[in-house]
């Protein structure tokens, strides 16, 4: 699948954060948004995911996956917020996360989806999600017991609990110590070769090969 | 579809019974305020079984909008709403689950508890059976409108209050026929039928109409 973006923009409270911001992601790529605080990350991402009304511009996308699918219920979005239920378990969160945003088999699809899809793309268990972001011995604990950095791993488990080609990452490695980067780092690159794409916000430099750089505030794709 | 449906109830359920504030605390409320009125009106048995239906019909009205303030703030604060979106569940079909569970938590224990505290409003047992019917029938109607309220308030911090004052006034064609219906058998104005029918068609038309309703209302509160 691939997207692309045509001179969009978007307002927040008012102001205009950012305009005539074009580019496009192919399968396989990773474009890392770069800007001082308060350029627009956050709000470019909320955008793709449609969560965000553009101000001008378009977003569209060519699926090969899935035609009626929006751009947004393609993609993963990973906000700041971790959306995980503190009363429930992290198995018991990643479980409903994986029904709630999995793919709908279709009949005429399926089979022919389980010979293509490479290992990498097809969903994992709730536990095999957890183990490799080395949190397997926290499946039945409820969230509320467990510590920031943990809470991150999670929502980051829910990335391979449900199988969307778009991942849009909003500072993928907060609250992550040196081990769960470079596990995320691999995860990230795993995706890639797989074929997905990667939209990512971030301060901190992702090891990505590769990788164009978006900088908002000067809006410039790097070549 | 079905199963990312029947994975949402599960969580809400869970959810419910977990935290608390589901139907413990509902029947709690239902109790006290069924037991205050005696003490406000005063130990006249006749009196008190005329208007009994009306006073369990408030405190199960009370009860019930009781935590559904809840019902999507809490997605909205943990991040959970924004994926909720975009998940392959259409969101008028995410709120009408929600509220099933809502009210399966919360509603049906008042329902199935309403003739024991309809005995200590000195209720013969014809007016038991009719306000047991009555509420569930019109509960559901509570929910729905609550559900309404609920999503136009679910990114105010303090929306507690306002859903009260945008949800209350609607709920008064559902108590004028939920009491008129209950209060057949104890010299009410009103044979049983019509007013049972009328709740009966209130009910249907907000489960009908409320999920768009609320639906629209939360994508509206994303920008």
């Amino acid at each position: 699948m691939r997207f692309r973006a045509e001179n969009i923009g978007v307002d927040r409270g008012g102001r205009r954060l950012f305009s005539d911001l074009s580019f496009e992601v192919k399968s396989g790529e990773a474009l890392i948004v770069l800007g001082p605080n308060g350029a627009g990350k956050t709000s470019l991402l909320r955008a793709i995911a449609g969560l965000l009304a553009l101000a001008a511009g378009a977003l569209s996308a060519d699926g090969d996956d899935d035609d009626e699918a929006t751009l947004g219920e393609q993609a993963h979005y990973l906000g700041h917020a971790d959306a995980l239920k503190s009363a429930l378990t992290a198995g018991e969160n990643l479980e409903f996360w994986a029904e709630m945003l999995a793919s709908p088999p279709r009949a005429d699809r399926l089979s022919r989806q389980r010979e293509q899809a490479p290992a990498a793309r097809r969903p994992m268990t709730a536990l095999a999600a957890l183990d490799r972001l080395g949190l397997g011995h926290v499946l039945d604990f409820p969230v509320h017991a467990l510590s920031a950095g943990q809470k991150r791993r999670v929502a980051l488990a829910r990335l391979l609990a449900a199988d969307r080609p778009l991942w849009l990452l909003d500072e993928p490695l907060t609250a992550l110590d040196q081990a769960a980067q470079a596990r995320f780092t691999e995860i990230m690159r795993q995706h890639l070769a797989a074929g997905g794409l990667i939209v990512a916000a971030t301060h901190a430099p992702l090891a990505l090969d590769g990788a164009r750089e978006l900088r908002l505030g000067a809006a410039l794709v790097s070549p | 579809m079905m199963k990312a449906a029947a994975a949402l109830f599960l969580r809400e359920w869970r959810i419910a019974r977990r935290i608390g504030g589901g139907a413990s605390i509902g029947l709690v409320f239902f109790l006290i305020l069924v037991t205050l009125i005696p003490f406000a009106i005063g130990p006249d048995l006749g009196l008190l079984a005329r208007i009994g239906p009306a006073i369990l019909w408030i405190a199960g009205l009370l009860a019930t909008l009781l935590g559904v303030d809840r019902l999507f703030q809490s997605d909205e604060e943990d991040g959970s709403l924004d994926l909720l979106i975009n998940a392959r569940l259409p969101l008028e079909l995410v709120v009408l689950v929600k509220c099933a569970a809502h009210w399966t938590a919360s509603a049906l224990p008042l329902v199935v508890a309403s003739p024991i505290f309809g005995l200590m409003l000195a209720l013969d047992a014809r007016a038991l059976a009719l306000v047991g019917a009555s509420l569930a029938v019109g509960t559901p109607a509570l929910t729905m409108i609550g559900a309404v309220g609920a999503a136009l308030t679910a990114s105010l911090r303090r929306g507690g209050l306002l859903l009260a004052i945008i949800a209350l006034p609607l709920t008064i064609p559902v108590l004028i026929f939920g009491v008129a219906a209950a209060s057949a058998a104890s010299g009410g104005a009103a044979p049983f039928a019509p007013p049972f029918l009328a709740l009966l068609a209130l009910t249907l038309l907000a489960i009908a109409g409320a999920p768009f309703a609320a639906a629209a209302a939360l994508r509206h509160a994303r920008d």
